[in-house]
């Protein structure tokens, strides 16, 4: 059976819930192999624990000086030799974010392999997927050229454990070339970590919008009793309200949760765009013509100051 | 400095998008279409670097016959020329064979400095500017929420999840902006008249040494198989506040086991 590559991405070797799903999707494509770039060496045996844990039967383990350096080129280098040591996998499948879909760009024109960005769902074939046009369209597609390069939007499958796997473990030595080094990462400032959940990955996302007015703590009091993540609208994170890593929509975030609170958010296209596959959608606005209100599940037509607080009281009730 | 700004013309999300029930490609001629909104930040962002150096503003894209309309927006707002690669092949072109036809284009033109929105409003991959890095050999430095140029190196700020980068290359580079970077002018009457003026020209494939066969459906390296139409979400329940919304909204959640 061909094998599949799993791109891994981990903060220093804490494995992300994405790869887990990619791991589960893999095993329906051929065999799972991993590929883990970077990190300390204590970092890849914790990830290589959740890799086996989720049916990898291969680690490549790639070992190259600087790649964390410069910008995306020598990851998508590395993956490259890593996908020549493999022979010739049925796929590599990476998450959907903005470097790895440009890692995944670089990949597909070294291997002159066809392409697929942002799939929600990936089975045997491989065939893809995708929700477009800000989820007015479902579109299945597959690679007719090369090995398929495919990258995979969170929450896309419930990753499933696997029983008794060793991985067997395979050092990829990985020079960089000096065409790789080009764009350096001269200064790195780590962000402030809210104590949420990763808002591409949470089950949950409460956003708020102009609505607001500024004042997002009873949003942020419901997003934690649910224990969700915080969300934005751009009219919010651009009057400095939150900040951009939480803006949901089409320049921001695409989020897919199982539950999706809009508040006092207008539900403007470029917005929807970024939530509109949220499997449940609930919307708490004053105006009751509000577009938002033509997606939800749920809606409250208020006053989001009084009904989120009760709510947020509510639930707190219910969990005792 | 010299700057070519990709531009993609794409169907006006406010209309009704669609596929073409042929072959499942999007289609460009029953809608309205326009020069991509995310697309005028980079123009802004060369308006404004070409003013500082006396440079001169290119704009390229790659399109159908209406195409041209994305390429004049540019000119209305100040670029100074405009090309603009029309051919009945490259219809169906994927990621792959679109930045192999944009890498043909920009390798006769004379740059510094190559400029991108950070997606489409179409197809929103957000790959072609790092395939381009990749074909062109040139230093990829993509999604800039800030951008500066100083002593033949462009120098960026990129906003990732974890953290926030500062990220040089030396030029010519591939740089690719955010709609964090500045607010795009409106063209004036003064630059939709000028635009006029402005040279626009229009290459084919053969002008790029590229043959049908390298591009467009012909050649593509994915294909879509299916296209249907999102059934409308069921009209959801809207309860109007009167002192319980808080305490409904939460026993909704309760029934969808969700709390
Ligand atoms: C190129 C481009 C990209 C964009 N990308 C994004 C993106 O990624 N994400 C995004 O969100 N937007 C994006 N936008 C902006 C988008 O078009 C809207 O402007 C934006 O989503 C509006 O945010 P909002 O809903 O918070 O504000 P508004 O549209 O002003 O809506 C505020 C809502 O709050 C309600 N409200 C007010 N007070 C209360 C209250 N006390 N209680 C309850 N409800 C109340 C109002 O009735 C109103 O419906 C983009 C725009 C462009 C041009
Ligand atoms: C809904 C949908 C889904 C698609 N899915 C896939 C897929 O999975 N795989 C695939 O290979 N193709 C796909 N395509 C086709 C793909 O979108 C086009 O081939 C496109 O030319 C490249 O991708 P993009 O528009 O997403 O560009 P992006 O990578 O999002 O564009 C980034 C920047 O590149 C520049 N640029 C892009 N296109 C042009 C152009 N024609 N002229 C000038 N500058 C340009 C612009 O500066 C733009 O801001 C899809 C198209 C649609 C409409």
């Amino acid at each position: 059976m061909s094998q599949v590559l799993v791109l891994v991405d981990h903060v220093d070797g804490a494995v992300r819930k994405t790869t887990t799903e990619l791991l589960t999707i893999a095993a329906r494509l051929g065999e799972p192999a991993a590929v883990f770039i970077g990190g300390h060496p204590d970092a890849f045996d914790n990830a290589s624990a959740t890799l086996a844990e989720y049916g990898a039967q291969t680690v490549y383990r790639v070992e190259g000086e600087g790649i964390e350096d410069y910008l995306v080129a020598p990851k998508a280098e590395a993956l490259a030799a890593v996908v020549a040591q493999a022979g010739d996998p049925a796929a590599v499948l990476l998450a959907s974010s903005g470097e790895n879909k440009e890692i995944a760009g670089r990949l597909a024109v070294k291997l002159d392999s066809g392409l697929i960005t942002d799939a929600v769902d990936v089975q045997e074939g491989p065939v893809t997927t995708q929700s477009v046009f800000a989820a007015a369209f479902t579109v299945t597609a597959s690679v007719t050229k090369g090995v398929p390069v495919i990258t995979v939007k969170p929450n896309s499958a419930e990753p499933i454990a696997v029983a008794g796997v060793t991985p067997t473990v395979v050092t990829v030595p990985v020079t960089i070339s000096e065409a790789a080094r080009t764009a350096k990462i001269t200064e790195r400032r780590p962000k402030e970590k809210s104590g949420r959940p990763e808002l591409t990955e949470a089950a949950v996302v409460v956003s708020g919008g102009r609505g607001t007015n500024g004042d997002f703590s009873p949003v942020e009091s419901f997003a934690d009793a649910l224990g969700g993540a915080v969300g934005a609208s751009r009219a919010a994170v651009d009057a400095g309200w939150y900040p951009h890593n939480s803006q949901v929509g089409q320049t921001g975030k695409q989020v897919s949760p199982t539950l999706y609170v809009a508040s006092g958010i207008s539900g403007a296209i470029q917005h929807r765009a970024g939530m509109q596959t949220s499997k449940t959608i609930v919307a708490i606005n004053k105006d009751p013509e509000a577009p938002i209100f033509e997606l939800v599940d749920f809606g409250v037509v208020g006053d989001l100051f009084k009904v989120l607080p009760q709510a947020t009281e509510e639930v707190l009730k219910r969990k005792g | 400095m010299n700057i070519v700004v990709c531009v993609k013309y794409v169907p006006d999300a406010q209309a009704d998008r669609t596929f073409s029930p042929d072959d499942n490609t999007t289609d460009r001629e029953n809608v309205d279409g326009l020069l991509s909104e995310l697309d005028e930040y980079p123009v802004e962002e060369a308006l404004k670097l070409a003013d500082a150096t006396d440079g001169k503003v290119i704009v390229l894209t790659v399109g159908p016959e209406d195409a041209t309309d994305a390429a004049r927006k540019a000119l209305q707002m100040g670029a100074h020329e405009a090309v603009h690669v029309q051919d009945d092949a490259i219809h169906g072109s994927d990621a792959l064979a679109t930045s192999k036809v944009l890498a043909a284009a920009i390798a006769k033109l004379e740059y510094d400095l190559i400029l991108t929105g950070m997606a489409s409003t179409d197809g929103s991959m957000g790959v072609v500017p790092a395939m381009l890095a990749e074909r062109l050999g040139l230093p990829q430095i993509t999604l800039a929420s800030e951008l500066t140029i100083e002593g033949g190196k462009a120098v960026i700020r990129r906003d990732n999840d974890a953290s926030t980068e500062i990220i040089e290359a030396s030029l010519p580079a591939v740089v690719s902006v955010t709609d964090q970077i500045n607010e795009p002018r409106y063209p004036s009457f003064k630059g939709i008249m000028a635009a006029k003026k402005k040279p626009l020209q229009t290459w084919s494939l053969e002008d790029l040494g590229l043959t049908a066969d390298e591009v467009g459906s012909a050649a593509a390296w994915t294909t879509v198989t299916s296209v249907a139409e999102r059934p409308a979400r069921t009209a959801g329940q809207v309860v109007t506040d009167e002192g319980d919304g808080g305490a409904k909204l939460v026993e909704f959640l309760a029934g969808a086991k969700l709390v």
